[in-house]
């Protein structure tokens, strides 16, 4: 018995070297820039925001500066900038994301041929580049005569001269926030619908027989804990869509910072110290706030729809 | 189960149940839909019809003058729109190759092979899914810098390679290969290269293409890199030069703006159709678990 045992056990050790080693080589291109253009950007934006930095001299270092005065002097962030990313977050993120369930939802409940029609006119406009889907709704919006929104509604005599939506505060985030549900149905929404139609038509049937009424009822009970990976999925992909179209108020209003920073997000708080002014150790701290708060989010999705094991 | 009237999901018949998702998806559709086809006819728009009060929808004379402009404008200046086209070209075909080899020869190395660190790099690169790019501008700008890549193709290309989202999806879509027919090929003799081309990438065609189109999204709209990585206009891509023409708001300008982004526009959208059916099996194997 032994004798068989050992060498087998051997040769499995072996194996796993061997396999250690092929994976290294396969892994290595990937590790490489995965480090140089993610882990290593994440760790030099904690490190510089410890600092005061302006590109051209080295970094001098200068503890917890830079947070405190994002707690305490900058009156634009706490004023405007994190309402404003809150509320963005908010209505985009899991806003888009419930939006983007129902829709999937609905459309698993009609024939193959026009779902794929339908599930084609939502998702066309997440491809979108972000500079094109500014050019597209400024024209929408444009604050003369000549724009369409504005053209529609005199022509039905609802304002007598046009308004100025983009340049307008009150109007500015309500836009933005239209603009971002409307590009949102993007890759977490076709996983949800995929997942949709992959919940096996047994456990609906079987639920029923258990005393299941209505469809409200099997939303409840059967699509969503059988769906609950693709949520998952979806969920972090509609936080990160809703940050990364942060630019989203800049593109349509021409200008950063937009009117009263009506329409800024930290995104572009950041760029305009990192890029306008050249505070990069502020710049840094105000990134890694923003990681911070996608990380936060995340949490919270991970929480709701994570599998415990 | 002749009476069974749960679960309507996935019907192969029309029935009247369904008219109430129809009333609801037509009207929805037609609004998402609405502002793509407003940019497709403002930039067939002859110029009296761009300056006209109050504004059609859809264009009466159609005429190529807007994308001629757009080719005009640029001879123009010092640079051809050829050179913007051909760096584009070069960029994201070349990064569009690279990212699929990459994530696919990624996959299967944390997919098949044994080794512990893993659940690590798993764990690693789960996180990465929240990633933001624009959070770290400034310090991959720094990276760009110090590596002396500024004003390279390489500035495009690498920073784009390395897809947390595209790595996650073909990941799992390896676990779905039975490891029986990885040990058939190695028992015949198969080295690992041809393990990895001829028996795991044929299998997880679907997941490739889904990445590719990913990536070639992420590259063809790319402006990020031309906007701060790179000050040698003759480098910068497509994306950014038909950018610039959308800033000015003039009628004139909007008809080469919208023809700048329907040129644009137009790859994702014929590529995304022709794969769809290959997305969508890729989305059902999305999950995080």
């Amino acid at each position: 018995m032994t004798k068989t045992i050992q060498p087998r056990r051997l040769k499995r050790i072996g194996e796993t070297t061997k396999d250690g080693l092929t994976a290294l080589w396969l892994l290595l291109p990937y590790g490489i820039l995965f480090s140089l253009f993610i882990a290593v950007p994440v760790a030099m934006s904690i490190g510089l925001s410890f600092t005061h930095f302006n590109v051209v001299q080295t970094p001098k270092p200068a503890g917890f500066f830079n947070y405190i005065t994002m707690l305490t002097q900058d009156d634009v962030f706490f004023r405007n900038i994190l309402p404003n990313t809150i509320q963005f977050a908010l209505l985009v993120g899991p806003g888009g994301y419930i939006l983007s369930f129902l829709l999937a939802w609905i459309l698993a409940q009609i024939r193959p041929l026009p779902r794929t029609v339908f599930a084609l006119a939502l998702y066309t406009p997440s491809m979108a580049g972000g500079v094109f889907i500014g050019f597209i709704w400024r024209t929408l919006f444009a604050g003369s005569q000549s724009g369409y929104i504005n053209a529609l509604l005199l022509q039905y005599n609802l304002i007598d001269k046009p308004i100025q939506f983009l340049q307008e505060p009150a109007y500015l985030m309500p836009i933005m926030i239209i603009v971002s549900l409307w590009s949102s149905m993007g890759i977490g929404f076709l996983a949800m619908l995929a997942g949709i139609l992959n919940v096996n038509e047994e456990v609906y049937e079987a639920a029923y027989i258990d005393g299941l009424r209505n469809r409200f009822q099997e939303i409840i009970y059967i699509t969503i804990p059988s769906l609950k990976p693709q949520m998952l999925f979806g969920a972090v992909m509609a936080i990160v869509g809703a940050f990364n179209n942060g630019a989203i108020g800049v593109a349509l209003s021409g200008v950063n910072p937009t009117p009263q920073y009506a329409g800024s997000l930290i995104i572009n708080h950041i760029e305009d110290y990192a890029f306008q002014r050249y505070e990069m150790g502020y710049a840094a701290a105000l990134s890694v706030a923003l990681l911070g708060i996608v990380w936060l989010f995340s949490k919270i999705a991970y929480k709701l729809f994570g599998e415990k094991d | 189960m002749a009476n069974f009237q749960g679960s309507r999901i996935n019907p192969r018949k029309f029935s009247a149940s369904q008219i109430k998702f129809y009333v609801l998806l037509v009207p929805l559709a037609v609004v998402m839909i609405l502002p793509v086809i407003f940019i497709i006819s403002q930039a067939f728009k002859p110029m009296d019809e761009l300056y006209r009060f109050p504004p059609t929808l859809l264009a009466e004379r159609p005429t190529l003058r807007n994308f001629q402009n757009i080719w005009g404008i640029a001879s123009a200046t010092a640079i051809p729109l050829l050179r913007y086209l051909v760096n584009s070209i070069i960029i994201t075909v070349v990064t569009v190759v690279l990212s699929v080899l990459l994530t696919a020869s990624t996959a299967y190395a944390l997919s098949k092979k044994k080794f512990r660190a893993r659940p690590w790099l798993l764990r690693i690169n789960q996180a990465a899914l929240m990633f933001v790019p624009v959070a770290v501008a400034v310090p991959r700008y720094l990276v760009i810098v110090n590596t002396r890549m500024g004003n390279t193709y390489f500035a495009h290309i690498l920073p784009l390679l390395a897809m947390p989202v595209g790595l996650f999806l073909v990941k799992q879509f390896v676990d779905q290969v039975p490891d029986a027919i990885l040990e058939a090929a190695r028992i015949d003799g198969a080295g690992e290269f041809s393990v990895m081309f001829r028996v795991v990438f044929p299998q997880i065609g679907p997941a490739l293409a889904t990445v590719g189109i990913l990536c070639f999204q992420a590259v063809w709209n790319a402006t990020e890199a031309s906007n701060i990585y790179i000050t040698d206009e003759t480098m910068k891509s497509f994306a950014f030069y038909l950018g610039t023409l959308t800033v000015d708001q003039s009628p004139a300008m909007q008809g080469i703006g919208a023809a700048a982004a329907l040129i644009m526009f137009a790859p994702n959208l014929i590529i995304f159709i022709a794969m769809q059916s290959r997305v969508m099996n890729t989305m059902s194997h999305s999950g995080i678990k």
